[in-house]
């Protein structure tokens, strides 16, 4: 078992003082990221209670399959990134690695399966744009639903991009013994933020691909 | 003699002699430093933002168009909106005399993550780089607020680089704000409680917490159109149901709130100058610590004035226009407790004082004629005219821009270390509240005339009236030339400052000019509450 003695910085006073300083600025940071999806989700709101037939209807284009397949994988990642924070605090080095690790397999598997999707789409020509596919009467009003499908979906997949990037760096660190007992805030912080991700999907999903009842 | 004392002087270590050479600088991590780029930085902003604006005042010197044609005019009051308030008003106190004071007010040795704080000077950078491509490149002519459609179909000029530009600059001002709430929350001196804080520290928490919640939402929005524009897509596109309301909807979510961004951070100032040149503790301290807190928060409930013609509901913008009316008892409060501050009090007429006096009558006058605004009817006569224009003039750059200048003035000793000329700088404080209110004044009247703001030519009858602003805004252009100069001059030549030149309270007071890099020789051990000047509250003889 590892633990490296942590230097504190020199505008702390102690390492409780920078563990809590650094919780803190992470909750803040999650609250402009709140914040930051909250705009999407409010125009969500405001075109499905306007459109909602054409919401029904994008929705049944979207592939339930691999939707929750994803949902499903993205929880995994969760737990496995809360045993890996758990690995941390209680100086297990080679389960956090190991942790780290399968949630990086976990993260990326969700985008390359949120890649096939978005290929279909693609092929279907259901990306909003001149080449729209759908017409008739509701085509406009569906392809709205898609423009706020692409938005909400990318925003969340370059999230979860800069997080599988980051988990690779703390994985690294980890690997080299950086973290343990005394001092694991990077992982900490870094369980906080996949969380966060992880819960914007569970919201996601349902509004996504559950409505109108299938 | 006087050569031995400056080597004295010259030998003491601190945060500008440390050490030396430009890597020293774009690598510190010294949030004074950071200060000090950001003040490089908007310092240029605002000299260009104001040559727009000169632009704009030359050409409405005369009915006719006579320098620019209309298009070229519509890009210039975009871009002296974009540029003063994105990338000049909106950072400004906060990142420069936040920045520099923050810590210092509340004896710690830097903010709690210096790291973040240099980054967000370079995220600002990056930013203006973009705001200037667009400028340099043709500029852009959406008006400052961006609306769709608009901005999404029909503009074909640099929206989309200003978009990052303005996304850029909200993020670096994200980094500040949640620097200074995580500093002031965990890092205080011992025995500083949070009712013996500055009301200066009360005010940049305030503007943080608006910061955390506002601007991600413009962040989305913008990216929005830019996207929307980039992809061909159509989100807030009336051709596929979308709704360019709710653009606005967002939009002035952000954007109203904004003006608090810039207007609270400069009432902090001006409750540190007030009492500090009253020689009088500050009358209602909690009541001016509380109204920063209430304006953050209500102020996230009013943005829908903006919209009384643009066809939102009735009885939404009834809610509207009585929350308007609520969020300025806030600064009411504020207000009359800074003038009982003055009542009786020991006063002198310094530079900042100078400065600090005239906030207080221009903030008052812009915010009455904010009640105006609010009232339903009367907006409805004066939407969208110079009435409006004056207003907000009024309370950013008579309020703000005012604070902003007590604040460089009553904290440059300690940032430099050196005086600046005291006689010049008065004379100059003069020069800017008179040229203000030359230029804006004539604004209320030509938009209560019926004046409409965005035009680049106006009937005959109005032409004395724009005269005047055009005179007035060569004399504000003078005003603040000035203190770009003798601040500049003074740095070689001014005479030395002592730690405390106004014999102010304030732990920044009690280390010396310039401080030393870690700002504190010892943690400093608060013991009373702030403004402990020597004359109390009248009743009390
Ligand atoms: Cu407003």
């Amino acid at each position: 078992m590892a633990t490296t003695e942590h230097v504190v910085a020199h505008q702390f006073d102690d390492a409780e003082q920078q563990h809590e300083a650094s919780t803190l600025g992470m909750w803040l940071f999650l609250v402009t990221e709140i914040l930051f999806f909250g705009g999407l989700f409010l125009l969500y709101v405001a075109y499905r209670v306007t459109y909602p037939e054409a919401f029904v209807d994008g929705s049944h284009h979207l592939d339930l399959r691999l939707g929750t397949i994803n949902t499903v994988i993205l929880i995994g990642s969760s737990l496995t990134m809360a045993l890996g924070v758990h690995a941390a605090q209680v100086g297990r080095q080679r389960a956090l690695v190991g942790f780290l690790l399968l949630t990086i397999v976990l993260g990326s598997a969700f985008l390359v399966i949120k890649g096939f999707e978005y290929a279909a789409k693609f092929e279907h020509g259901l990306v909003p744009g001149p080449g729209f596919a759908l017409t008739g009467p509701l085509g406009p009003q569906v392809e709205l639903f898609f423009c706020i499908y692409f938005a909400m979906t990318a925003l969340h997949a370059i999230h979860m991009v800069i997080g599988v990037g980051v988990l690779a760096v703390i994985a690294m660190m980890a690997s080299r013994g950086a973290f343990g007992p005394a001092y694991f805030t990077p992982v900490e912080l870094m369980g906080l933020y996949w969380h966060f991700v992880d819960v914007v999907w569970i919201f996601l999903f349902p509004l996504l691909y559950l409505i109108g009842g299938r | 003699m006087d050569t031995q004392v400056t080597n004295e002087h010259d030998r003491q270590e601190h945060y500008l002699n440390v050490d030396y050479g430009i890597r020293s600088w774009l690598l510190t991590r010294d949030h004074k430093r950071i200060a000090l780029l950001y003040l490089g930085s908007i310092t240029f902003m605002f000299f260009l933002g104001g040559i727009f604006a000169l632009v704009i005042r030359l050409e409405l010197l005369t009915p006719a168009g006579d320098i620019v044609g209309a298009d070229t005019y519509n890009k210039l009051f975009t871009m002296h909106g974009v540029i003063m308030i994105f990338f000049f008003l909106i950072p400004s106190i906060p990142a420069v005399l936040g920045n520099f004071l923050v810590p210092l007010m509340i004896g710690a040795r830097d903010l709690a993550f210096p790291r973040i704080n240099l980054a967000s000077w370079y995220i600002y950078s990056l930013g203006a780089l973009f705001g200037l491509w667009a400028v340099f490149t043709g500029g852009v002519d959406t008006g400052w607020t961006f609306y769709a459609p608009y901005s999404t179909t029909a503009s074909y000029t640099k929206v989309v680089p200003t978009i990052v530009g303005a996304f850029l600059v909200g993020f670096s001002s994200i980094f500040t704000g949640l620097n200074f709430i995580v500093t002031i929350h965990r890092m205080r001196a011992p025995g500083l409680t949070w009712f013996r804080l500055p009301l200066f520290i009360w005010a940049h928490y305030a503007t943080s917490v608006i910061i955390i919640l506002g601007t991600p939402v413009i962040a989305i929005t913008l990216g929005l159109v830019a996207v929307e524009r980039v992809f061909r897509i159509g989100i807030f596109d009336p051709a596929l149901g979308g709704d360019p309301i709710l653009f606005q909807h967002l939009f002035w979510f952000y954007s109203h709130p904004a003006v608090y961004i810039m207007i609270l951070p400069s009432m902090g100032i001006i409750s540190e100058v007030i009492t500090c040149f009253s020689r009088k503790r500050i009358f209602g301290y909690s009541f001016i610590a509380v109204s920063s807190l209430a304006i953050a928060l209500l102020g996230f409930l009013v943005w829908g004035h903006h919209m009384f013609v643009s066809g939102q509901s009735v009885y939404a913008a009834l809610i509207f226009s009585v929350l308007s009316f609520a969020v300025a008892i806030p600064s009411a409060v504020k207000v009359f407790n800074w003038t009982a501050t003055l009542y009786k009090g020991s006063i002198s007429f310094e530079a900042p004082m100078v400065y600090a006096l005239g906030f207080i009558g221009l903030f008052t006058i812009g915010g009455l004629t904010g009640l105006f605004l609010a009232a339903l009817g009367l907006d409805v006569h004066v939407h969208d005219t110079y009435f409006v224009v004056a207003h907000f003039h009024y309370i950013m750059v008579g309020g703000a821009i005012m604070g902003y200048l007590a604040g460089i003035h009553f904290w440059w000793p300690k940032i430099t270390g050196r005086l600046y000329p005291e006689t010049l700088a008065r004379i100059a404080a003069l020069i800017v509240f008179l040229g203000f209110n030359l230029t804006f004044f004539p604004q209320f009247v030509l938009g209560y005339l019926g004046m409409p703001r965005r035009y680049y030519v106006y009937p005959p009858e109005f032409q004395v009236l724009n005269v005047m602003s055009t005179a007035g805004a060569t004399i504000l252009g003078v005003g603040y030339l000035l203190p770009m100069l003798y601040l500049t001059w003074s740095l070689r030549w001014g005479a030395r400052a002592g730690a405390n030149p106004w014999r102010a309270t304030g732990l920044e007071w009690q280390t010396p000019s310039p401080p030393p890099t870690y700002n504190f020789a010892t943690t400093p051990l608060v013991t009373e509450e702030p403004y402990a000047y020597p004359l109390r509250e009248a009743r009390e003889y």
